[in-house]
């Protein structure tokens, strides 16, 4: 607790430490691969990037390739995706008074998945949008199941209990994990190819995905980070929150529809990655105290360099085999959800 | 401040409570009571804004709430919750904080100098600053229900409405939580709006009550005009006795439980009693409802042992009560039950003897010495020795005895010891005149609170006639023996 207290007394230290978390997981992440390109080169090429430079000569020019067209894009991919997950799961757990409520374990990815298979196998194109279609359409089937399943689970329990909402959660994800498999039944083909996709994977999708998924990051974010108060103001229920003053019908719709916005969009980049909205929030809120003002840019720097991280191990532990990423991620997330619950049933 | 005019709402179009029309003034302290189902927290959530009215309105400072944005309405009123668990912990801190929500507007929203001070203020004032940075969850449900009170003043309310702000607390929380809002009302003129499911409390600390029974208002009055046995027996179905609390003067209800098994009828009589050298007891096989003076037991209460002991003509004690109880305790008596009296005269002779008629009977007892005689016109409050000659008169009533007949009892037995004196022709030794007791006298009238109803012991009823006359005559009786020993 003396730790916890410390730690909670001081914002200033608790940024630092979540940045050069960031920092040292992006640069790793970068750095380690068949290819060791070191840290310095990094930071030159980087550099160089970020002001316009011309590279520095002594950098090898494999590693400027290697960094730029593979590494980097690819580490911030993993890290956008991370965060939009943290900060989806940190906003959906504050809004549902519930510590386990996460993209994934309430069907929200599924659903953003069958939207962006959907849309990938009848090679959908709204025009307009063009190359947001696959976004938007994962975006919209995420919010749709969201609030089908808030709307099931109300009517099957009007105090929509933890138990409630995680088993009707669980059961849209396997109606809709069931849906895609139909589709891959009907299509045929690329059968592997669409399982690795559905397990999640931020592999060779380069500077393009990043592009998709920024800009559905920066409005879901400051969505979120702009209710923070409210968040916090509905931990303590919702009518707790309207007694405080807050206008809770319009706030919990726009906390979902960003919410869904961040989980649409990193689901129609990477697939369906589960557990980086339960275990980033969990971890954070432990360290740092559940108020929203800080947890949710804190768990958007956590969530960024835990999913670089957790890229790195996957396309090293057992190289040359690259796994998915959601293998991962599901590995620890799937014990850390088992210790919440358990401790929730010790409480209650 | 408060205004609801025929208020109707309710859940899914069927209507709760129907035509609810009461006013609130400033600073007032409004209880609304009812039992489970007759819409308590229905009307509670309508006054909050939570649900709309299906008819009627409801004004806070003369404009409908509904014309209230959620943040204006939260810096009118604010609304302490029942306790419920909490899944996030917060620190104390930052729930209180929680409360000056509604005082910020726009995006960047800035912790002021005035936030702060109003944040110290009321955790000052609820007593929870010393741990102000504890887990909420961590704190005990009297601590928890201070800090969601804190976060409500934080609120700066004009109005505080509360459901049931009690539950759950221990007995000294309830009543701390409970002076603090009362405080609140009566010294920074918040307006209190509170359910209570205790009948007790809420006479005790509103100002004015409602009683809803089955969604509609059956009472709107002054809690002595709302706790009435009738209304509380009828909307409660319980059956209840009214009683005045003992130091604040507000009306007490008390439950009457069911007899478990149908007791044995009691009739107290000679067959109970003790007669020995140091002191005579009665000892009833029931608690008896007694009204009596006396050295320890005296005044109103339930007793099943009497005692009037024999003490020597120069027994002089600070204390005597202390001393009493020390008596009791040696001799076996639970000083909880008994009602003891003394007396310096021999304990033969006595008088005692049962008197009835077809429906009553009284078991009177009576030790009687003139030593002290008194003529109660004329008494210069001599001080004499304070036991020498005593009049100690126990009276048994076997019935069910009300209230007034108990005083009445009181009188009618002085009235009849005051004649038998007279015709004894005992005189008071300082003014030469007729005496009409002794300055020590004591008298005990108990009851066995079962079988016929007496609401009477004047001397036109049976009852006092027969108090009457026995008290006369066994007062007599045992002066002429005190006189001839």
């Amino acid at each position: 607790m003396s730790i916890r207290n410390f730690l909670k007394s001081n914002d200033a230290f608790a940024y630092a430490l979540a940045l050069a978390f960031l920092v040292i997981a992006m640069l790793t992440a970068i750095s380690v691969g068949s290819v060791a390109v070191p840290v310095s080169d990094i930071v030159k090429i980087i550099g160089a990037h970020v002001f316009r430079l011309p590279i520095a000569d002594q950098v090898d020019s494999m590693y400027v390739t290697i960094v730029s067209q593979i590494r980097l894009p690819r580490v911030l991919l993993a890290g956008f995706v991370g965060a939009s997950l943290a900060i989806a799961g940190a906003a959906f757990q504050g809004l549902l008074r519930n510590p386990l409520a996460d993209p994934y374990i309430l069907g929200v990815s599924s659903g953003a998945s069958v939207g962006a298979v959907t849309t990938l196998f009848f090679n959908i194109s709204i025009p307009l949008l063009g190359f947001y279609t696959l976004p938007v359409i994962s975006i919209a089937a995420a919010l749709l199941t969201i609030l089908l399943v808030l709307f099931f689970a109300r009517r099957v329990d009007r105090t929509m209990r933890v138990e409630t909402i995680i088993l009707t959660g669980i059961i849209f994800s396997s109606f809709l994990g069931s849906l895609i498999s139909l589709i891959i039944a009907l299509t045929g083909d690329e059968l592997q190819q669409i399982m690795g996709w559905l397990l999640g994977s931020v592999s060779m999708r380069g500077w393009s995905h990043i592009g998709i998924i920024v800009p559905f990051f920066i409005v879901g974010s400051l969505l979120l980070l702009m209710n923070s108060r409210e968040l916090n103001a509905m931990s303590f229920g919702e009518e707790r929150a309207q007694h405080l003053g807050v206008d809770v019908e319009r706030r919990k719709l726009v906390i979902l529809v960003a919410g869904s916005i961040l989980t649409g969009a990193a689901v129609a980049v990477s697939g369906a990655i589960g557990f980086v909205g339960l275990v980033i929030p969990h971890l954070t809120r432990r360290l740092w105290g559940p108020d929203h003002v800080h947890l949710l840019p804190l768990s958007i720097l956590t969530g960024a360099g835990f999913l670089m991280l957790t890229d790195l191990i996957s396309r090293t532990i057992i190289s040359p085999t690259i796994l998915p990423i959601g293998v991962i991620t599901a590995l620890i997330g799937a014990p850390v959800f088992a210790v919440i619950l358990m401790k929730q049933r010790k409480n209650a | 401040m408060l205004n609801l005019d025929h208020v109707s709402g309710g859940y899914d179009g069927q209507p709760v409570v129907q035509d609810i029309h009461f006013s609130v003034s400033p600073g007032e302290f409004f209880g609304i009571l009812g039992p489970n189902g007759s819409g308590k927290t229905t009307l509670m959530k309508m006054i909050s804004g939570l649900i709309p009215c299906m008819s009627g309105s409801i004004q806070l400072n003369n404009q409908n709430i509904r014309h209230f944005s959620r943040k204006a309405l939260a810096k009118k009123m604010a609304v302490l919750p029942q306790l419920t668990a909490h899944t996030f912990s917060y620190t104390v801190r930052e729930t209180v904080a929680l409360g000056r929500y509604a005082h910020h507007e726009g995006f960047f929203q800035t912790w002021t100098p005035e936030d702060e001070h109003v944040l110290q203020t009321v955790m000052a004032q609820t007593n929870i600053t010393a741990f102000k940075h504890e887990a909420v969850q961590e704190l005990s449900g009297g601590e928890q229900q201070r800090v969601f009170l804190a976060q409500a003043l934080a609120q700066q309310p004009n109005l505080l409405l509360l459901d049931e702000p009690t539950n759950h607390l221990d007995l000294a929380y309830q009543k701390n939580l409970l002076d603090l809002l009362k405080k609140g009302a009566e010294q920074e003129g918040l307006t209190v709006v509170s359910i209570f499911h205790d009948l007790n409390l809420a006479s005790l600390y509103c100002d004015r009550l409602l009683l809803l029974h089955e969604g509609r208002e059956r009472a709107l009055a002054t809690p002595d005009g709302v706790l009435t046995e009738d209304l509380i027996q009828e909307v409660y179905q319980a059956e209840v006795k009214k009683h005045p609390h003992p130091e604040v003067a507000k009306p007490q209800m008390y439950l009457l439980p069911d007899e478990a098994e149908t007791t044995e009828e009691v009739t107290i009589g000679p067959s109970m009693l003790d007669i020995r050298p140091e002191h005579i007891t009665l000892t009833a096989p029931i608690p008896l409802r007694t009204i009596s003076s006396g050295v320890c037991g005296a005044g109103i209460g339930w007793h099943r042992d009497f005692v009037n002991r024999h003490v020597l003509c120069d027994y002089n004690c600070s204390d005597p009560e202390g001393e009493m109880r020390d008596y009791l305790e040696r001799n076996g008596f639970d000083t909880s039950r008994t009602v003891g009296m003394m007396t310096a005269v021999q304990m033969e002779d006595a008088a005692y003897g049962v008197w009835e008629n077809d429906y009553i009977s009284v078991f009177t007892v009576v030790t009687a010495g003139t030593g002290n005689a008194t003529d109660s016109a004329r008494a210069a409050g001599q001080t004499r020795p304070a036991v020498q000659g005593t009049i100690n008169i126990w009276l048994f009533v076997n019935g069910y005895v009300t209230e007034d007949a108990f005083i009445q009892a009181i009188m009618t037995a002085t009235e009849a010891k005051a004649q038998a004196l007279r015709e004894l022709g005992i005189k008071d030794e300082t003014t030469g005149t007729i005496a009409t007791g002794t300055s020590t006298d004591s008298i005990l009238v108990a009851a066995t609170q079962q079988g016929e109803t007496l609401p009477y012991a004047g001397t036109a009823t049976e009852l006092g006639q027969l108090i009457g006359k026995s008290v006369y005559a066994e007062t007599k009786k045992a002066i002429q023996r005190y006189q001839a020993g």
